[in-house]
């Protein structure tokens, strides 16, 4: 069943996808960004992915474009992932909300825009999530050094 | 002395108030006794009814993911451990599962059993802590003692074996630290038994109690579709009717050989919550039985020098065990490049770790999907259109872990 659906996904958007492959188990097809929420829309209506689990980034300095967004899919039908990624440059870093398919979406892209600062086109609310208004900086990027201190209540002299 | 300037807001809610006529905005928390962990619920009411919920986590972010990138793999298992702390060895085995998958690693016989019994038990601990606070909230404090009696119970069960009583970092890459004491498995039947008698006095005192029922009962209801649809998953998507489970649907470690159930409710309101959250104990120490029948002998670790210490005495007579050891421990595990996604159901949901490794002995990113951030995402679902007293056992139902919410 689950390499069946798999393979079904595989055969629908194989051919417009960059890369697809299989990742210990989880189908990952890496799509342009503007394709994005098509995809996922047909991941949803199409295939049954009915849960978006979790949207991240993946950071690479080196690379152009540099960041990986990345959102993993959970069938709660055929119990199966898939991950999904697109690949977004660092001057441009902005690609489809996916709140009008998942309300999942309003709480993982807010984290992920204040983390990578990925701007997530039709998402109003960005507001920060973990960190505080007036955070400066994006501080999962690579080039965020881990030991810059920001204390919004200044340390007692 | 000058006057101190006032402190900067560190949050921006959603709304101020002033848009509707005769409605007032409240400020609850973030530290708060009914707010388990910190947690900010900023709300416009009218009289007592919540219109509007907007909730704030984040004041116990620590920089998990970032200070993960700078550590070996091993070095993290501590770090795992504070996401969900009443529940850490579950996040220990997702963790290092996810790490072996990558290193193409498969886990001795004793050490998936072990596993699974370890991270049963930590559900228990899990839910005991859940429903004692939900219930001592409302006003139970026979059921919140008897609860947490037994919840002690297993902290001092599972510090005879681990050496903590919370926070354990018990998991290994390729295996355990230790296997379990003589007599471990004595003193398990025994409290499985305290269990038993425990638990059917918290359902006698709580199930049919009016008091309960008006409190529990078609309050902060959810339903099933909407569930899904906000990222729900584990014992609240199954309070709405949804069987789907984890360790049912995508068995790993030793639950494909497990006999069990999969509780669900009727409506998602809190009782359902409180009940399905009982039921799965139940099931929990049922599988616990089963699996000190199943539990093979053997080794608790791998036999594989890339994760597995050597044996003391060998590093301290041969060379090869001693550079072994000294590179296991100054450069870590060196783990292929390659990216994988783990989900094991933790005691709140779906508990998934995504990690990217370029190869070599610290991890290039690893993100962790917690059950509580998206359920916090989702709450001001359950609290709109409720009493502003509900919010006390609904926030206590959902059971937000604010360690794995903020990380």
């Amino acid at each position: 069943m689950s390499v069946g659906v798999h393979d079904r996904v595989a055969a629908r958007w194989g051919a417009q996808a960059l890369e697809v492959a299989d990742s210990h188990g989880t189908l990952a097809i890496l799509v342009e960004p503007a394709r994005l929420a098509e995809v996922a829309r047909s991941l949803k209506d199409e295939f049954g992915f009915n849960l978006l689990l979790d949207v991240t980034a993946v950071d690479w300095p080196e690379r152009t474009p540099r960041f990986d967004v990345v959102y993993h899919f959970y069938s709660t039908r055929d119990f199966v992932r898939v991950r999904l990624k697109a690949r977004v440059p660092v001057d441009a870093p902005v690609v489809d909300s996916l709140v009008p398919l998942y309300n999942s979406a309003r709480f993982a892209e807010r984290e992920c825009h204040e983390m990578y600062g990925i701007e997530f086109r039709g998402n109003a609310d960005l507001r920060p999530i973990l960190l505080y208004e007036g955070f400066v900086g994006h501080p999962l990027r690579k080039d965020y050094p881990k030991h810059r201190e920001q204390p919004l209540v200044p340390y007692r002299k | 002395m000058s006057a101190r300037p006032p402190l900067p807001n560190p949050i921006r809610a959603a709304f101020t108030g002033g848009e509707h006529e005769g409605t007032t905005v409240v400020n609850i928390g973030p530290s708060h006794p009914a707010t388990h962990g910190t947690v900010q619920i900023v709300a416009e009411l009218s009289g007592e009814r919540i219109l509007r919920a907007d909730v704030h986590c984040g004041y116990l972010h620590r920089g998990f993911e970032k200070e993960c990138e700078s550590h070996t793999w091993h070095n993290l298992i501590p770090y795992v451990d504070r996401l969900n702390y009443c529940s850490a060895l579950i996040n220990d085995f997702a963790y290092c599962e996810a790490v072996e998958r990558l290193m193409g690693i498969e886990i001795t016989p004793r050490c998936r059993y072990l596993r699974t019994l370890l991270a049963e038990y930590s559900r228990l601990a899990d839910h005991l802590t859940c429903t004692a606070a939900m219930l001592m909230e409302l006003g139970a404090m026979t059921a919140f003692l008897y609860l947490v009696m037994l919840r002690d119970y297993i902290y001092e069960h599972l510090a005879a074996v681990t050496g903590a009583r919370v926070t354990y970092s018990f998991g290994r890459v390729g295996g355990l630290a230790n296997d379990l004491p003589d007599g471990w498995l004595r003193r398990l039947e025994e409290i499985l038994r305290e269990y038993d008698v425990f638990v059917g006095r918290v359902h006698g005192l709580v199930d049919r109690n009016r008091i309960f029922i008006d409190r529990l009962r078609d309050v902060g209801v959810l339903g099933a579709e909407e569930a899904i649809n906000w990222g729900i998953t584990g014992p609240v998507l199954r309070s709405t009717g949804v069987p789907r489970d984890l360790r049912k649907d995508t068995p790993y470690l030793a639950y494909g050989e497990l006999d069990f159930e999969v509780p669900v409710g009727i409506k998602g309101d809190n009782y359902d919550r409180y009940y399905v959250r009982m039921r799965e104990m139940d099931e929990s120490v049922h599988m616990i039985r089963q699996l000190v029948d199943l539990l093979p002998p053997g080794p608790v670790s791998v036999d594989d020098r890339r994760c597995t210490l050597p044996d003391k005495r060998l590093v301290y007579t041969e060379i090869e065990s001693l550079i072994n050891h000294f590179k296991l421990i100054i450069d870590g595990p060196q783990v292929p490049a390659g990216e994988v996604y783990t989900a094991h159901e933790g005691a709140n949901g779906e508990l998934g770790f995504y990690i990217v490794s370029t190869g070599g002995g610290v991890p290039y990113k690893v993100h962790v999907r917690a059950p509580s951030f998206v359920h916090v995402g989702a709450i001001h679902r359950m609290l709109e259109g409720y009493q502003l007293a509900d919010l006390v056992p609904t926030f206590g139902s959902v059971n937000m872990i604010g360690g794995e919410c903020d990380r």
